[in-house]
């Protein structure tokens, strides 16, 4: 069998899988959000979804809620992370524990981590109570919200502390490939050690973090179940929002769903790419 | 950076990394821990006792967990070893697109799939089985095993396989006797986080098992938003073991880095 056959029979039953389930999903939810429903009758493709749901302004709200949960959450995350792969790459006492908490953390689902936040966070939650003790607050009310709360301050949380470990483990494995050489060659050369670090390693460690930060951002934008249970009720995060309108019993509201899950999709799949794109351009040049 | 602030700087983040899960095992074992109590009053295994009775639904909905995730695995690695292969050890023209289509899904969020994947379902009768949710599941885990194939593949000598067919060995026979057992570590770890990553999923199980395949996440939510803080607390437990239990196997049938790496493909 010539080489370039056997390579593809190697590769089809994963590529129908994907193709089907994945593209398929991905296509055939853009004809439901444009109406293109030739079962019963709808042929004429329609940007009726889309109208409706840009001239919404919960629509709005539940963007820029979602923008904003991914931008902080992926900057927060990211800056500790750097910190943390720093401080994991000398030894000091406790390392051994921090890389193993690294690793069960990634394994820990999201659902898990949003409970822990839930019970930590929430008001009548473990700081809240601590507040209490201490004389800090006399009633649960009296303690700040940070879950079901208008700055979604506690999805962020439970966000950083998934992907603070995601983000490390990625850039700590760059940074024992590069080696403590150059920055020691820059030190000797007279650098203090914050220019060492932003001008020697902070450049050799960039792909991996740009590339780690997008997976995440495109993850905390996407993602359903934290914000359902960690956010408010109004305005809720993108994902949020399209699964209500998906299982609104009004059926009309179903290409709306669509139409919210392809503009999900597109603007993870464009972050995605503007990162890939910048982290070449700094690469290359 | 001086030694004491590195220690310090070190144990903030440990408090932090344990902090989350401190209260979920807590209230597992806590009965009436009402405000403004920091420790449970009365210590008791109810909620426990709860969770694995035969009645409580949730050594159900573990098995079902349990046998979704292995479906999926084996699946994903039925057709993912062949695709690792390919994309590990062969050079083809159209690569770079294949390997965009294989992470494509590992970026986009399930939630801008799911409604189309489900739509196409209820045609076709699979929407609210588990065959259905098995079959969804694929999307992300199916992703992830090829590319740790891929990676196994690409360390993986192939003369190997030449000398046991020059030798008289059958295409069969070298597989078997020759590459099995050098791919063998690989395919464990892809297994385990294949395994992980299904066990995980919520939003795709929700669409379209509709609520009659009940899986963990799905039980666990609803313990959480009824306000059973304990049986919750218990159940978060049990949603963690897996991942303990492959960090203990992967770590000692892998050294160091090679058994992060698999991990750290997954936000």
């Amino acid at each position: 069998m010539p080489g370039g056959a056997r390579t593809f029979l190697l590769l089809a039953p994963a590529l129908v899988v994907i193709g089907v389930l994945f593209l398929g999903g991905l296509g055939v939810a853009v004809l439901r959000s444009v109406g293109y429903m030739p079962l019963i009758g709808l042929t004429d493709p329609s940007l009726d979804a889309y109208a409706a749901l840009l001239s919404n302004r919960d629509f709005y709200r539940s963007l820029a809620l979602s923008l904003h949960i991914s931008i902080t959450s992926t900057l927060i995350a990211s800056v500790i992370a750097v910190g943390a792969a720093l401080l994991l790459r000398r030894g000091f006492a406790g390392r051994g524990i921090v890389s193993f908490l690294f690793q069960l953390n990634l394994t820990v689902p999201h659902l898990v981590g949003a409970i822990g936040i839930l019970y930590l966070f929430s008001q009548s939650g473990s700081f809240a109570r601590l507040g209490y003790q201490v004389g800090l607050i006399d009633q649960p009310g009296q303690f700040p919200a940070l879950v079901y709360d208008p700055f979604a301050v506690g999805i962020i949380l439970q966000y950083v502390w998934k992907e603070v470990p995601f983000i490390g483990l990625v850039v700590l494995a760059q940074m024992q490939g590069i080696g403590a050489d150059y920055e020691a060659a820059a030190r000797s050369l007279g650098a203090r050690p914050w220019q060492a670090f932003r001008h020697v390693l902070l450049p050799l460690i960039l792909p991996g973090l740009l590339a780690s930060s997008a997976i995440v951002f495109a993850f905390t934008f996407g993602a359903y179940e934290i914000p359902a249970l960690l956010g408010q009720s109004h305005p809720q995060a993108l994902p949020v929002l399209a699964y209500r309108l998906f299982t609104d019993v009004d059926l009309a509201a179903r290409p709306q769903a669509m139409a919210a899950s392809i503009l999900i999709a597109a603007i993870s799949g464009v972050m995605v790419w503007a990162y890939v794109a910048l982290t070449r351009r700094r690469v290359g040049g | 950076m001086g030694r004491a602030l590195r220690t310090t700087l070190g144990t903030v983040l440990i408090l932090w990394l344990v902090l989350p899960l401190i209260p979920l095992g807590l209230w597992s074992f806590a009965r009436g821990w009402r405000w403004p109590d920091l420790l449970p009053p009365v210590w008791t295994l109810d909620a426990w006792a709860y969770a694995l009775s035969q009645t409580g639904g949730v050594l159900q909905s573990l098995w079902t967990t349990i046998a979704i995730a292995l479906a999926a695995t084996a699946l994903s690695l039925l057709i993912g070893i062949p695709a690792g292969r390919a994309l590990g050890l062969h050079r083809f023209r159209g690569k770079a697109l294949v390997e965009l289509l294989i992470l494509a899904p590992v970026i986009v969020p399930g939630i801008a799939v799911v409604f189309g994947v489900q739509t196409v379902f209820v045609s076709l009768g699979l929407t609210q089985s588990a065959m259905g949710v098995i079959l969804a599941h694929l999307i992300p885990v199916l992703p992830y095993t090829i590319l740790v194939m891929a990676a196994v593949f690409s360390g993986f000598d192939t003369a190997q396989e030449d000398q046991a067919r020059s030798l008289g060995a059958s295409p069969a026979q070298a597989f078997r006797h020759v590459t099995l057992p050098a791919i063998a570590p690989g395919i464990l770890v892809a297994g385990l986080f294949a395994f992980l990553v299904s066990w995980s999923q919520y939003i795709l199980t929700l669409v379209i098992g509709g609520g009659r395949v009940e899986t963990l996440p799905l039980l666990l939510f609803g313990f959480v938003t009824s306000g059973r803080n304990d049986i919750a607390g218990a159940i978060a437990m049990i949603n963690i073991l897996p991942g303990l239990l492959i960090l203990f196997v992967t770590a000692r049938r892998l050294t160091g880095r090679s058994a992060a790496l698999p991990g750290i493909l997954r936000p």
